[in-house]
């Protein structure tokens, strides 16, 4: 083991760049998924005549593939009919398109978690189904999904790792560069990075369990 | 359009993936289920070094992402003389990583039987070992089969790391096939569909169980 040489500054530098990227990537995603996840979920929610039925198919349909796959997909395959993105652009939408699924299951589930009985009441009070959505359901909704969606995050920033399959200069890849020079670099390289993940997403992972905690 | 001739002349290729994708995550369950089991009885003991362990395991393994435990043991180890092939080494990883989530929804299991239950059955004299094995586990195990079986199907997708460390497993073989026919569009959409084979009935079947054990409750 090399600790002093695995973990000098210009080391540090690269993996700290590769972190910034990871956290970056994450966001993004993130912020795409929720606006395209919510609007899905909610399409799927309102049980509208056939629409309901096929954000069922395509919601189902990508949360049951595997990631890697979506990712590899993106970047490798895409190209073949006329459609050619950049790494960045390429992990954006690989992530985006999965998570957009995954956090759709979580605003159906927040939304029907609400009480039926409250949706009764506004209808009968005079307000359409849409406004019942928009000012009922929705604001007491979206405040139990906080939770799942932050942990959706830490898995998004433990996911974005498998980005190195298309050479994103992120966290693991860079990583993987740093020790790939040196046999005796890998441990000290596997530790911090291991940890520098589990810091981050285990004080998400408080944040999210303080926010369930409120919420009851 | 899709060109099936792809699948069928490389039927055998896809096969052979299919099949170390399912050995990997059959493999991947049973180890997973019993390292969670453990690691989950640590928790709950009431032996508190034996907590910490338990809860140290749980909380480092699951905020880290499943690739480092698996490049760990593929190309860690050999640093240390101990070479594993990728489909050992991402089963191992994907055992490791996946018993910390069932180790929860375990623990969380058990904890969901009221506490008065666990006193009752120690103040009518049975042991803490009898009044879990009688009292507490059957009443568990009917909360702790969905999340598990959402596992299940997590473990199924996340298998797909195999293909990254030369693991044998579907993503592997749609490699070797596209790389034979220089097609990649095709060859991974049968991919997808290999594993959708897989996924889609396992979620139908978590699904069910999930409003039937709510409705029993």
């Amino acid at each position: 083991m090399d600790i002093a040489g695995a973990l000098s500054v210009d080391h540090l530098k690269f993996l700290a760049h590769g972190f910034m990227v990871t956290l970056y990537i994450a966001f993004i995603s993130i912020l795409l998924s929720f606006i395209i996840g919510t609007l899905l979920g909610t399409l799927r929610y309102a049980k509208i005549p056939v629409v309901s039925k096929i954000m069922a198919v395509i919601v189902e349909t990508i949360r049951n593939m595997p990631l890697l796959l979506i990712i590899f997909f993106t970047f490798f395959a895409l190209p073949e009919v006329g459609l050619k993105l950049s790494v960045t652009v390429a992990a954006i939408s690989a992530l985006t398109v999965f998570e957009s699924a995954m956090l759709a299951e979580i605003v159906r589930g927040g939304l029907n978690s609400i009480d039926k009985g409250q949706i009764e009441a506004a209808r009968s009070s005079g307000l359409t189904y849409t406004q019942t959505l928009r000012y009922i359901v929705m604001p007491q909704a979206l405040r139990r999904m906080v939770p799942p969606i932050v942990s959706q995050f830490i898995s998004l920033l433990k996911d974005t790792s498998l980005c190195v399959i298309i050479a994103l200069p992120e966290f693991m890849h860079n990583a993987q560069i740093i020790y790939a020079q040196n046999v005796n670099y890998i441990f000290p390289i596997f530790i911090v990075v291991a940890f520098m993940y589990f810091i981050v997403n285990y004080g998400l992972s408080l944040v999210a369990r303080r926010l369930e905690n409120k919420q009851v | 359009m899709i060109d099936f001739s792809i699948l069928i002349d490389n039927w055998d290729a896809y096969l052979e993936g299919f099949k170390n994708t399912v050995l990997a995550s059959l493999i991947g369950l049973v180890g997973s289920f019993v390292i969670g089991v453990i690691v989950a009885v640590m928790r709950i003991a009431p032996i508190k070094p034996l907590n910490w362990i338990g809860t140290a395991y749980v909380e480092f393994i699951r905020n880290i992402p499943l690739l480092i435990i698996a490049f760990f043991f593929y190309v860690g180890l050999p640093a240390v003389g101990v070479t594993l092939p990728g489909f050992v080494a991402g089963t191992i990883a994907l055992s490791i990583y996946t018993a910390s989530f069932i180790a929860e929804a375990i623990r969380a299991g058990i904890q969901s039987v009221p506490k008065g239950q666990m006193e009752a059955a120690r103040s009518s004299g049975l042991t803490y070992l009898q009044a879990m094995k009688t009292i507490i586990l059957p009443q568990a195990i009917k909360i702790v089969i969905p999340p598990i079986g959402n596992q299940f199907i997590n473990l199924v997708k996340n298998s797909s790391i195999l293909g990254m460390i030369a693991g044998l497993d579907l993503m592997y073989f749609g490699d070797i096939v596209s790389s034979h026919t220089f097609i990649t569009f095709d060859v991974y959409i049968f991919v997808g569909l290999f594993y959708l084979v897989l996924t889609i009935p396992l979620s139908l079947g978590v699904g069910y169980l999930e409003k039937r054990l709510a409705r029993s409750h």
